[in-house]
């Protein structure tokens, strides 16, 4: 049997006209349900509109009907790649209309463990940011160190994904004594190795730097105008870091680098992220070994609740837990805008207080908002496959994008 | 009042708001400063010339956010909140206008280009309108949504749902139907601020309840 050859149907003085396509909802290169409505000449991009919204569920008003305590589990559902970092914000916020102290232990517990959510958020978007530029390998021994951070998260929280660990006043509980020193063994021995090995195949790779090296140039104008935080501004060469410049909790005793880039382009928001991994562990075993002894929790009796031990002999810790847990804690009025360096960049929570067991307003400040709303002119002159490439490097996730 | 929290430090609040409003003149209407938060209120029509000038000539360079919020008891129920932020004063301030249904604010998008998305979201969510914004289109509801949710007397399981429907082959809307109302415990203090009438109460005539 004969092949026959079909036909070119744009042989011929044919006109190639601009055309529109869509990138999304349903792709893989999204990094979840992201539609954008690409304008291309041929495969140059002309404009790009993106659609955000489509996993919108209303937690803002949600939380409106929420008290302070039961609001918290929705801040682990924003962004499920870096829970914890979620949780900070709020609790910081709520602590900060309390005006509440928080003992050490604890704020060096939120410390370490903020720091390992960085890790992890940032497994998931170096590999992912990885694969969408076509290589496979790293993203599977990456997603080794993610697993062994999420049974962290486990041993501390009893959840892997959706913590709800840190509570207003400190955290939840204790962590067990060997928990630490696991964490110690691991960063001394499994990351180093792991990530190491699977940066040496990506950082020098020729196809790698192709793909990212000179992509969406952002100056450091455009950086400050557009809203940019986080790695996003930091990889334009700005040295802002809101654990340096804000410190919160103890990181102002922390001794840790910020890395910048120099280019702005997507490779060195990738650079600007991998070296963040090694400053993470950096920090995390500064906690480890400054650990000091003490309560995790705040001693005020009308927004923490009493240990179970306690409640079984004082009649008042009774009355406390029961209050707390039904009634919850009231909050004095006012209002507070509360932003930390979340792996992400920054994520804020403005908290408006009317003085009862509920937030008045809970308006969440998603990192992905500013940098996804510059994809259009970040990518502006780009090929197509530019935009998975751009789309990795701002480490979107759509739970926290849409709320 | 001592700083016991350990929520973002930034630089101090000291001569802030002096420094502010004798540089806003008439623009500011109040100003105050709350758990170590400097907010401003400015005229609305004045809004972006405010913002101009704080972002040219205080280095607020970064507009970080924008917060809409809802008190319905208020003649012009909604305020619209910016959120600046100075990297090189290392100094946030929150700057308010309000605003009704029918009171257009002047669009900032003219600075910071991320104030595009912003202003979307404040009018997706409350209807608020922006004058001046070049696509001031819905962004995180549905198309075709109706209503603005986030209005507080916008219900919370809001008035219609969507199901695949077999017969149609397509995804088709209809109203809200809850097998059980939706339950919104009260667990305030009847001592303190419940709204209702307590049990027992209402045979009391006459009398302070």
């Amino acid at each position: 049997m004969s092949i026959q050859l079909e036909q070119s149907p744009t042989t011929g003085d044919e006109v190639i006209t601009n055309y529109t396509i869509n990138f999304g909802p349903q792709h893989p290169a999204a990094h979840g349900v992201l539609r954008m409505v690409m304008e291309l000449d041929g495969e140059i991009i002309e404009r790009i509109d993106p659609h955000v919204g489509l996993l919108h569920r209303g937690t803002e008003k949600l939380i409106e009907h929420k008290t302070y305590l039961q609001a918290l589990p929705y801040f682990d559902r924003l962004d499920y790649c870096s829970p914890l970092a979620m949780e900070h914000s709020y609790v910081l916020a709520i602590e900060k209309l309390l005006n509440l102290e928080v003992p050490i232990r604890a704020q060096y517990l939120r410390v370490l463990f903020a720091e390992l959510t960085r890790i992890c958020n940032h497994m998931l978007n170096i590999g992912s940011h990885v694969m969408d530029v076509g290589a496979m390998t790293p993203n599977l021994w990456l997603f080794e160190i993610r697993e062994d951070c999420l049974n962290f998260f486990e041993r501390a929280s009893g959840a892997r994904m959706h913590s709800a660990w840190f509570r207003p006043g400190g955290v939840h509980q204790d962590v067990p004594l060997k928990l630490l020193t696991d964490i110690a063994d691991w960063l001394d021995t499994r990351l180093p190795e792991l990530f190491e090995d699977a940066m040496s195949l990506v950082v020098d790779n020729r196809i790698f730097k192709q793909r990212n090296v000179d992509i969406a140039l952002v100056s450091k104008e455009d950086a400050l105008a557009w809203g940019f935080s986080g790695p996003m501004i930091r990889g334009a060469g700005i040295p802002w870091d809101i654990r340096k410049a804000q410190p919160y909790d103890v990181y102002d005793r922390m001794d840790f680098e910020i890395p910048v880039g120099t280019n702005s382009d997507c490779y060195d928001r990738f650079m600007v992220r991998v070296e963040e991994v090694r400053q993470s562990a950096r920090i995390m075993k500064q906690c480890l070994a400054e650990m000091p002894e003490g309560p995790v929790a705040s001693s005020d009796r009308k927004v923490v609740p009493p240990k179970r031990g306690e409640m079984k002999q004082s009649m008042e810790s009774l009355i406390h837990h029961f209050k707390l847990y039904t009634e919850g804690f009231h909050v004095p009025a006012g209002e507070v805008y509360v932003a930390t360096e979340s792996p992400k960049g920054e994520f804020g929570v403005y908290l408006v207080s009317d003085g009862s067991n509920k937030p008045y307003r809970c308006k969440i400040r998603p990192t992905a908002f500013s940098h996804l709303q510059a994809m259009d002119f970040m990518s502006k002159g780009h090929m197509l496959p530019d935009a998975t490439a751009i789309l990795g490097a701002i480490d979107v996730v759509f739970g926290e994008c849409d709320r | 009042m001592t700083v016991l929290h350990s929520a973002p430090r930034f630089a101090s609040n000291e001569g802030v708001i002096e420094a502010l409003s004798t540089a806003l003149g008439d623009m500011v209407l109040a100003t105050k400063e709350e758990h170590g938060e400097v907010v401003l209120t400015v005229a609305r029509d004045q809004i972006e010339n405010a913002l101009r000038l704080l972002r040219d000539h205080h280095e607020y360079q970064q507009l970080m956010e924008m917060a809409g919020v809802d008190y319905p008891s208020r003649p012009e129920r909604f305020e619209v909140v910016y959120m600046l932020l100075s990297v090189t004063k290392n100094h946030r301030i929150m700057v308010k206008v309000s605003a009704a249904d029918n009171t257009p604010v002047p669009t900032v998008t003219t600075l910071w280009p991320n104030a595009g998305w912003l202003e979307r979201e404040v009018f997706d969510m409350y209807g608020v309108i922006f004058a001046g914004n070049p696509d001031l289109r819905r962004i995180l509801t549905d198309y075709g949504f109706e209503g603005h949710p986030f209005r507080k007397d916008f219900p919370l399981t809001g008035y219609v749902e969507l199901r695949y429907s077999e017969e149609d082959k397509r995804v088709v809307y209809e109203p809200v139907k809850l097998a059980q109302d939706l339950r919104q415990f009260d667990f305030m203090s009847p001592w303190e601020g419940a709204e209702y009438v307590l049990p027992g109460d209402e045979k009391a005539e006459g009398e302070a309840k």
